[in-house]
């Protein structure tokens, strides 16, 4: 862990893009996973689609 | 594999083995099921008069005029509002059309049969661009080009196709995703491939060699100066009309894909979609098990490029029954296969292989019948799932034309609409019942 920020900077950013984005502006090396809670964690919908498995 | 993964995979497999041929041409009145006088079919799910958008509108008082059943816009407009008329969405009869989509009991009409699962699904003429009635536009120059369509150019591809034994849509299609097309918004490879196909046939017919006819001629430029005014063949102007229009095929190939959506329908369980389709106030969705019921929202305002001297602000809302190709896993599904169509609706290369593969997201399966061959010939994302569509987050990738909000004007530009998620909800909550 001490010497993680001694090496570059390589960034797996799961969800919210901009993060993403404004690394990679600032010229680290980004992967940026489309990630989202499922049905947006509405509990509702989720226990429908429980039911629809 | 659970019962409803089953469900699925019988209902996207009958999608896929379906073999749309186009076999006819016929008078929308003789041909379409339960077709009348007084019914006029439009785009989209079911809508009243009074809830009609600009080129609907435009575009069904055009239909009234041409049909004869009014003289002028006012007695259009009134007998639209009188009740005599009767609306319905093509849909509930096989049919399908471009954006307001508008079919008139007299109009001709493409006829493909399914071949694998029997039954015949239609669309009528593609006009070409500009000033049209399936964007709202009425005026003498589209009424007598309507006229035109329906008693030469039908006339001629009706014998022509009849000679040839009939065409192959799926295998068009399947060709023109290696050539560069989504077969939606782009078509020109999917055209050149229906041109090629039919044109020995078209040179064939005896309605073809006619230069002396009673309806009124086509001003085709390039035509006139190589025969002459008026003196050129029937099957002359057909094919230069043809070679004119990118979207000749298009009509032809929404109802091929409304044949594959629709041997898709009616498998118990299933939570595939098998209707999409918008009629420039609500969007609205079919599921295969959930019968008729159509789930609606209010459709959205494409987000696109625009013709020069428009704006967003004179976008209508989305419109047509177009996205009936994105239903059977191409047009914006297909996205990676047409790259050149970001020149069209906006964004880079890199994007349209962002939306096709987005799509691989929410749908049943990859597509043994249309592939792409810039990834490795894999299948398009074919069969919409509801459940993945509200559990993802994600929308069906729709590319599309934009139609002016009044009537009569006509396309002001192209590109993406996101339909709205409320639909599938609403589907899910149904399914779940």
């Amino acid at each position: 862990m001490e010497t993680l920020f001694d090496q570059e900077l390589v960034v797996i950013n799961m969800g919210l893009e901009d993060f993403a984005k404004t690394l990679k502006e600032r010229g680290t090396r980004v992967m940026h996973v489309r990630w989202q809670p499922p049905a947006q964690g509405d509990a509702d919908l989720l226990s429908l689609l429980d039911k629809l498995k | 594999m659970s019962k409803i993964d089953q469900a699925n995979k019988e209902a996207v497999d009958k999608m896929m083995k379906s073999r749309p041929v186009w076999v006819d041409i016929g008078r929308a009145k003789d041909v379409i099921p339960g077709m009348k006088d007084n019914l006029f079919l439009h785009a989209g799910p079911p809508i009243t008069w009074d809830r009609m958008s600009g080129p609907l509108k435009g575009a069904i008082i055009g239909g009234l005029i041409y049909e004869g059943k009014a003289k002028d816009e006012r007695e259009a407009e009134e007998l639209a509002a009188s009740g005599e008329i009767e609306f319905a969405p093509c849909h509930h009869h096989n049919a399908v059309g471009p954006m307001a989509g508008v079919t008139t009991p007299s109009q001709m009409v493409f006829i493909i049969e399914d071949k694998e699962w029997g039954g015949n699904t239609f669309s009528n003429m593609n006009e070409g661009y500009g000033k049209v009635l399936r964007y709202g536009a009425y005026d003498d120059e589209v009424l007598n080009r309507l006229m035109w369509l329906d008693e030469v150019y039908a006339s001629v591809l009706k014998e022509a196709v009849k000679l040839s034994g009939g065409m192959d849509m799926k295998s068009i299609i399947a060709q023109a995703l290696h050539m560069g097309d989504d077969a939606h918004n782009r078509n020109r490879a999917t055209t050149s491939l229906f041109i090629r196909t039919i044109a020995p046939f078209v040179v064939e017919t005896e309605w073809g060699k006619k230069t002396d006819y009673d309806a009124p001629r086509l001003d085709l430029t390039n035509v006139s100066e190589y025969f002459g005014k008026n003196k050129a063949t029937a099957a002359a102007e057909v094919l230069a009309f043809m070679h004119s229009n990118d979207l000749t095929s298009l009509n032809a190939i929404m109802a091929a894909c409304k044949s594959m959506a629709l041997a898709a329908h009616g498998v118990e369980n299933s939570t595939v979609v098998t209707t999409m389709a918008r009629n420039g106030t609500d969007f609205g969705i079919r599921v295969s098990s959930t019968g008729d019921k159509w789930f609606t929202a209010p459709a959205n305002v494409p987000d696109g490029l625009y013709f020069s001297g428009f704006k967003s602000s004179d976008a209508n809302r989305d419109i047509g029954d177009s996205v009936i190709t994105e239903t059977v896993g191409v047009g914006g599904f297909a996205m990676a296969a047409a790259p050149a169509i970001v020149n069209f609706i906006g964004g880079s290369p890199a994007d349209a292989f962002d939306a096709t593969n987005e799509m691989y997201e929410i749908t049943v399966t990859e597509n043994n019948n249309f592939n792409i061959p810039a990834m490795d010939f894999k299948g398009t994302p074919t069969g919409i799932d509801v459940r993945k569509v509200v559990e993802k987050n994600i929308v069906p990738r729709i590319n599309t034309g934009i139609a002016h909000k009044d009537p009569g004007v006509g396309q002001v530009g192209a590109g993406i609409v996101k339909p709205p998620m409320e639909m599938f909800i609403d589907a899910l909550k149904e399914l779940a019942k």
